[in-house]
């Protein structure tokens, strides 16, 4: 069969999100925040709601989300997203709200925030990006980052005596009465990100039935931080990552 | 009754990642020789003959660069 | 008659905010300021008027859910007290940066660091002149009275909106605390979605179809795009000095002497001012009640007519820099003030003045 009579528009079974813009994402190549965001502009495109969606963008990486999803955007400083969340939601009950934070911005600086905005159970979606790296800054070591795991300021790998654990804020986030779902996805291969694209529409839904948070985390590759390739850095994240973040769901209900 | 596929890559898009090419189960998808305007080698369907549409290849791609069609034959 | 009720100055602001239409609150306890959440919270507006109060984890989280409200095209608004301001500059950057209106409240006290829980005017610097980092400025407003603070939400609120920028009300502990009657004025009904979409065709309510996206950043990573926001920045405080400076005058027609006061350093001025006349000496005062913008074609326009100036404020000395850049060395520009939570007699500042005059 002529490959001109295969790719005609009533064939086409799959293709680019209509509310993904048409600017060349800046992030690397094979990073998991392109992935993200595509399931992020496919759910909202499939509940229909992007006229009472507002997103929230951190500092790192994802600063410039607002440039990609077509939907109205705040853009937060760094860590206090789930504060803007809290009052945008309280102020706008009619309109799906979420964050989306990566490690630093989520689990360090902005801990505070996301704890009370979890522990009062604002009727926001959380997105928290896992990577354990600062990507942006240029690779030093993040709140999640793994014992051993060398950064830029763990040239020798991290060690507890000098740089403490990683932390496990999906966990801690997990035990507090106000979140509903928790969630921790990945995004490396077709079943995952379909799996993780059905937590996150799960969590969109919960967020408008007066539930509490919904938290899904994504554990995500950041391979120019990591200093590997694409391909290479989903294998070690699948090898590294996943048994101290083990996926699947921690919550719900 | 089979299947048969066929992806456009927008090359001009595409980083040469080549998370596409490890989650092909059919091995459709290679690389180019040749490099885009941002001097990525871009991915390209060596193997068309191989495509069964399973849209595996655009699910994964973290630019949304691919389309996929279908037709059962 | 319109209705008048005794109350704080601090509860003074909560009830404007509840009656001139406000959509949400978010605040963290600090003394002397707490009274603005707690008659909040007692007079549970979410019930009738629809407005949201919270109790955030902190001044941090209070001030950047004023920027996730205010995005949303809401009246948004908060209260602390000095040393939750120095946690707020940096929210109070962000919203100057993204060009979004709000209002925060400073009860002040005094400080450096957990100083103390009484009255002081020393955060003048920091909220005058930003307080947070980059080129920005907010609207700021210095209540004298309980219904000033009552009055100076609506104000505030206006002149935010019309520049779509941060306002303050500078208060302190003084006014916050003292009990004094207020007139309420009448209602002003929080605004419809409609309403708010009519105002702020920027805001986040949700892209609709047939629009684009709004995007609400401080973010510029190219120089020429940061320049020009700055640029639009300086020429909106240039608009906003010259045409919304507030002040008022005491016994200034024939004055020789002028006392320049704010707040509650301005009543207690007018005492000075009338002993001064008391003992035959031509004294006035000016109180410029917008402190961003500065008053500064008031002051200009009495220069000729006077032999000295003095600056009194519960500081060190802050807002007489800015007297002495206007006045530029024409006449002797002085400084009485006390600081620490220590407030000065009438007799103290007049006696102050006199050694100036006999020196």
């Amino acid at each position: 069969m002529d490959i001109n009579d295969i790719i005609k528009p009533e064939n086409k079974v799959y293709s680019k999100s209509p509310l993904l813009t048409d600017n060349i994402m800046h992030y690397c190549p094979g990073c998991t925040h392109g992935v993200v965001h595509k399931i992020l502009a496919e759910v909202i495109g499939e509940m229909g709601i992007q006229d009472k969606t507002i997103g929230i963008s951190p500092v790192g990486c994802a600063v410039l989300a607002y440039n990609y999803i077509d939907i109205d955007w705040e853009q937060a400083a760094h860590g206090r997203a789930p504060a803007l969340a809290t009052a945008a939601k309280r102020l706008n009950p009619d309109k799906y709200v979420f964050t989306y934070q990566g490690d630093g911005d989520l689990a360090s600086i902005g801990t505070a925030e996301i704890i009370h905005a979890c522990n009062r159970g604002e009727n926001i979606v959380v997105i928290f990006i896992n990577n354990a790296i600062y990507g942006m800054t240029g690779g030093q070591m993040a709140p999640t980052t793994l014992l051993g795991q060398v950064t830029a300021t763990t040239p020798y790998g991290r060690k507890a005596e000098l740089n403490g654990f990683p932390l496990k804020i999906t966990e801690l986030v997990a035990q507090l009465e106000g979140t509903c779902f928790v969630t921790r996805q990945s995004a490396q291969n077709p079943a995952a990100v379909r799996k993780a694209k059905k937590a996150v529409r799960k969590a969109f839904e919960n967020s408008m039935m007066n539930k509490g948070t919904s938290f899904v985390e994504f554990v995500g590759t950041c391979n120019s931080g990591w200093k590997m390739t694409p391909v290479k850095a989903n294998q070690w994240m699948e090898e590294n990552m996943f048994p101290f973040y083990p996926l699947g769901d921690i919550k719900d209900r | 009754m089979a299947v048969k596929g066929a992806i456009v890559v927008d090359t001009e898009r595409c980083k040469g990642c080549s998370v596409c090419i490890v989650n092909c189960p059919t091995q459709t998808i290679a690389l180019s020789k040749k490099v885009n305007g941002k001097g990525y080698n871009f991915a390209y369907m060596a193997n068309p003959d191989n495509c069964t549409g399973c849209t595996n290849c655009a699910t994964v791609c973290p630019d949304s660069v691919i389309t996929v069609y279908r037709v059962k034959i | 008659m319109a209705e008048k009720i005794l109350m704080k100055g601090n509860e003074a602001i909560a009830y404007g905010a509840i009656r001139y239409g406000c959509d949400g609150y978010f605040g963290y306890p600090i003394t002397p300021q707490s009274e603005v959440m707690e008659t909040l919270m007692a007079e549970k507006p979410w019930e009738t008027t629809g407005m949201v109060v919270l109790q955030a984890e902190s001044e941090t989280s209070s001030i950047n859910m004023l920027y996730g409200g205010a995005c949303t095209g809401k009246k948004v608004m908060t209260s602390s007290s000095s040393p939750g301001i120095s946690l707020m500059c940096e929210g109070m950057s962000y919203l100057a940066g993204a060009e979004l209106p709000c209002l925060i409240v400073n009860v002040m006290r005094g400080g450096p660091g957990l100083g103390t829980i009484q009255p002081s005017q020393s955060d003048y610097f920091q909220c005058v002149k930003g307080g947070g980092h980059g080129d920005y400025k907010m609207i700021v407003l210095a209540p004298a009275s309980a219904q000033d603070m009552y009055d100076f939400v609506d104000k505030a609120f206006e002149l935010a909106f019309k520049y779509r920028t941060p306002a303050m009300i500078l208060s302190d502990g003084v006014i916050g605390q003292m009990m004094e009657k207020v007139e309420l004025r009448p209602i002003k009904p929080r605004r419809t979605a409609e309403e708010i979409d009519a105002q702020c065709e920027w805001a986040c309510t949700g892209r609709k179809s047939g629009r684009k996206k709004h995007m609400i950043t401080s973010l510029a990573l190219e120089a020429p795009v940061q320049e020009a926001a700055n640029i639009r920045l300086q020429e909106k405080y240039k608009e906003i000095e010259e045409k919304e400076a507030l002040f008022a005058t005491y016994r200034t027609e024939d004055a020789e002497y002028l006392l320049v006061a704010f707040g509650s350093m301005s009543r207690l001025s007018e005492s000075v001012v009338d002993l001064a006349r008391e003992n035959g000496i031509k004294m006035g005062l000016l109180r410029p009640i917008t402190l961003f913008p500065y008053p500064k074609q008031a002051l200009e326009s009495l220069i000729p007519q006077l032999k000295s100036i003095a600056s009194v404020e519960l500081n060190s000395g802050q807002m007489v820099e800015d007297i002495r850049l206007i006045v530029n060395g024409r006449v002797p520009v002085y400084h009485f003030g006390r600081m620490g939570g220590m407030i000065p007699s009438p007799e103290e500042i007049y006696e102050a003045f006199v050694k100036t005059i006999n020196r």
